[in-house]
């Protein structure tokens, strides 16, 4: 158990290692981060003198590791952008991803079972196939064209809700929240949606599926023989084994949510470390995109070894094999 | 604090919904100041929001007109050419009620000099600054500069006190990594003192009421919520939804929609910034063309038959959907130099291009890369690919590049490229900024934005010699000649300059300003 623990430890952070050597082998096809520093009016000498103070002019090997060193320190430099320590505007830009993340995932997850049951029970009902019909258009729209749709249904011709940015915002302590203003909380419902309906349509899909393959098994019968009332068949005993491989795929769709939190972003201008990065990418602001990166890949090969930690424990199977094997 | 702003800005509105004499004004653009600290970064969207904290000593109206700003009176002095005398505007105060006086000018200039200054070129003729008085400056340049106003209406004067009580005497840098005061807070002298910044996100002013303007200016505007919006879609839906009340960078394709909606209005003016095409016409051969051994592009009559065969008319009907002024030479309008005469458009002429394709011994073409931007000018993309088809006509097969701004700029200044897209705006309004970076051969001290690789020695001189001509006509006669030399040799192809276009709701009186920043002192309501 220990050393399969340390195995996976190991590989993860060689992950780490290889995701970041190949973000920062990208960068240098980004551009040059210069010119967007240094104004209109700059000479030769200066391109050279900022060349020089950035590193930038040091042999790629000597770049990745200085950037490593200070890594390992947890000092991610400075944003070439806004001239301020990197770890302060990831901070500072965390909440609202993390609060929009939070609340498409519980959106897409109590819909997704929800309707997902919903589809499995009454799997000819009218209602059933409106659903699975509406379903496609969430899976097969872009997120970018669901949010302009949504903006101009909701902003422009109705006049509800807003199209941008997170309303009034409160501190509390380092953490800005949107949960405790009406405008912050108006501001979160556009931008959820659009994040989590593919998350949605998904997991309602996969529930359906698992939840009709449980129904025909033999003891589903065996309970409907014993008399059990449709609610205790359905809910106590189908579902209960619907949720394992569904609880995988919402845990691996989670660290999707924080990715994908781009798009949505850039859309409805949601300050977060989505709009950060894209911001970062157009000014090639190497700092903040390197500590972005590292950042994703830290919370997927967390996500990963948590949930093949769990399996080791769930599953009796695989211990045996792996003892089998040695 | 917050709840209580709310309340007062809903009681304006209760109170103020048609003869507004104070509201608030929401005002979105593409992209936020990068910081507030008005010597690190010489950037637009940076230079608009700081000018409405803090002030320069000779400012610009919204039409591009010098005007007095913390000086009120300027002239080279009588007794040394080298020297220019300022008097200062007697009775100002910063927001946090200092007084403002020459120690103040001399310490901000004195900084903006230094070398983690981006406003240092800018001030490259300056040799020192002095006070002579409590209001009085005199500006020591290193030989006679008869245009040394021009150069500082984008530098900002701060309070000296308050920079020395905050750490904030050196500029912010960048590059050394350090985050000073003055990156996130300013006190200046402004119209408007700054009540909350977060970067990318917000920043809310207030109008100062210790103003020295008061009364001069209409300053109806007595709040301002800034916030960028970056994706043009999300920001037209914001002003179509009332959410804000005015934008900049209206996307072409929307302007019918917004100048359509009730109670919202489109207004344009042209930019002070012309678009054209660079070509390397200085080196025997080319990179990346198909002629071996030669340079077609060092060939005038080349060169000519190209200005020639470029449509620019269809160009600002289809491509811009009006929204360009076509131009005949790479120089804004309203700069000093322009004239009508030297602006007018040539003729698109396929059959005489031709003919100068075969004088010039390329008759069957050739074919080349250009470099084009898909980030930085309006629809630049869509231009590049336009002109593609019209150079086809006269044999010569274009090869389109286009990519993002920071990998096409590198390429034009590490003289990689053979054929590229530019656009350029006049901070000074006179001819001599242009001359220095885009027409002089590319040295140290000149032509750092010049890729042609032309080298005109007798062209080089007299653009030198601008610098110290204190003899107005002289000097413009001067301009008129190297601008005719420049014509004459096409050394740039000039396509368009860009024309600006501003939404907002129809009670917001204003106009637009050439330099796409607007100066929200100037700003009323109807």
């Amino acid at each position: 158990m220990l050393a399969y623990i340390i195995r996976r430890i190991m590989q993860s952070v060689l992950v780490l290692f290889v995701v970041g050597l190949v973000a920062f082998s990208m960068f240098r096809f980004v551009g040059d981060p210069i010119e967007n520093m240094l104004g209109q009016e700059r000479t030769t000498e200066d391109v050279v003198r900022l060349r020089a103070d950035l590193g930038l002019d040091q042999p790629f090997p000597v770049q990745y590791w200085r950037f490593l060193e200070n890594a390992a320190q947890g000092n991610f430099g400075l944003s070439y952008r806004q001239g301020r320590p990197v770890a302060d505007i990831l901070i500072e830009r965390a909440p609202a991803t993390l609060e929009l993340a939070l609340v498409s995932g519980t959106l897409a997850m109590v819909l997704g079972i929800g309707l997902g049951v919903l589809t499995a029970i009454r799997r000819d009902g009218w209602l059933a196939n409106t659903i699975m019909t509406a379903s496609l258009i969430g899976v097969s729209l872009p997120t970018f064209l669901i949010g302009i749709l949504l903006i101009y249904v909701f902003s422009v011709e109705l006049g509800w809700l807003p199209s941008f940015g997170r309303g009034e915002t409160v501190m509390l302590g380092q953490w800005s929240t949107g949960f405790l203003t009406k405008s912050g909380l108006m501001s979160l419902v556009l931008p959820s949606i659009t994040l989590g309906l593919y998350q949605m349509t998904l997991i309602m899909r996969l529930v359906r599926s698992e939840m009709l393959e449980v129904l025909r098994t033999d003891y589903i019968r065996f309970a409907r023989a014993r008399g059990l009332g449709e609610r205790a068949v359905y809910f106590r005993h189908a579902l209960v084994n619907t949720m394992v491989p569904v609880i995988t795929i919402i845990g691996l769709q989670l660290g999707s949510i924080i990715a994908f939190a781009i798009i949505t972003e850039t859309v409805f201008q949601w300050p977060g470390v989505g709009l950060l990065f894209i911001n970062a990418v157009q000014f090639v602001d190497i700092p903040v995109m390197a500590a972005y990166l590292m950042l994703i890949s830290v919370l997927f090969v967390g996500i990963n070894l948590i949930v093949d930690l769990l399996y080791f424990l769930i599953d009796p199977r695989l211990r045996t094999s792996k003892a089998g094997a040695h | 604090m917050k709840l209580k702003s709310l309340l007062l800005t809903s009681v304006f509105y209760a109170g103020a919904v048609c003869s507004a004499e104070a509201e608030t004004l929401k005002w979105a653009r593409a992209g936020d100041a990068l910081t507030l600290d008005p010597h690190a970064q010489n950037e637009g969207p940076t230079i608009t929001l700081g000018r409405q904290i803090m002030e320069p000593l000779v400012d610009r109206d919204m039409k591009g007109g010098l005007v007095p700003g913390l000086a009120t009176e300027w002239r080279p002095s009588e007794s040394d050419p080298n020297v220019w005398t300022f008097t200062l505007r007697d009775g100002v105060k910063f927001h946090d009620g200092a007084d403002f006086d020459s120690e103040d000018v001399v310490f901000s200039i004195n900084r903006a000099m230094t070398e983690k200054s981006n406003y240092r070129e800018v001030l490259a003729s300056v040799a020192e600054v002095r006070a002579t008085g409590p209001y009085r400056v005199e500006i020591v340049t290193k030989g006679p500069n008869p245009i040394m106003p021009n150069n500082l209406t984008n530098l900002l004067i701060m309070d000296k006190g308050w920079a020395e009580a905050n750490d904030a005497v050196d500029v912010q840098d960048y590059e050394g990594g350090e985050s000073t005061y003055a990156a996130k807070n300013a006190n200046g002298t402004g119209p408007y003192k700054v009540v909350s910044r977060e970067p990318d996100v917000k920043t809310v002013l207030e109008r100062f009421d210790g103003y020295w303007g008061l009364g001069q200016f209409p300053l109806q505007v007595t709040r301002i919520e800034a916030s960028p919006i970056q994706n043009p879609a999300t920001r037209v839906a914001a002003l179509l939804s009332g959410e804000v009340d005015f934008i900049q960078d209206v996307p072409v394709q929307d302007l019918s929609r917004v100048d359509g909606s009730e109670g919202l209005d489109v207004r344009k003016a042209p930019q002070n910034r012309v678009i054209f095409f660079g070509m390397n016409q200085g080196d025997a051969d080319l990179a990346n063309d198909n002629v071996d051994g030669r340079n077609p592009l060092s060939d005038v009559r080349v060169r000519q038959a190209m200005n020639m065969a470029i449509n620019r008319e269809a160009i600002q009907k289809i491509v811009m959907r009006g929204q360009s002024e076509p131009a005949g030479v790479a120089l804004p309008p309203f700069v000093n130099g322009w004239t009508a005469e030297l602006d007018k458009v040539p003729a698109t002429d396929i059959a005489a291009a031709k003919a100068l394709m075969e004088e010039a011994g390329y008759g069957d073409g050739f074919s080349i890369k250009l470099d084009c931007p898909n980030d930085r000018y309006i629809n630049d993309e869509a231009i590049c690919q336009a002109s593609v088809g019209m150079f086809a006509q006269i044999g010569i097969n274009v090869n389109l590049d286009a990519k993002p701004k920071a990998q096409h700029f590198p390429l034009i200044n590490n003289l990689e490229s053979d054929f590229y897209m530019l656009g350029w705006g006049v901070p000074t309004y006179d001819s001599e900024y242009i001359f220095n970076f885009l027409v002089h051969s590319k040295g140290e001290a000149y032509g750092s934005w010049n890729s042609t690789r032309y080298s005109n020695a007798e062209l080089d001189k007299a653009i030198e010699a601008l610098a110290s001509e204190t003899n107005i006509a002289a000097r413009n006669e001067s301009i008129g000649a190297i601008w005719d030399q420049v014509q004459e040799d096409v050394l740039y192809l000039p396509i368009h300059h860009q024309v600006l276009n501003w939404g907002m709701k129809s009670h917001v009186d204003a106009i637009v300003d050439p330099e796409d920043s607007p100066k929200f002192k100037y700003f009323a309501f109807k």
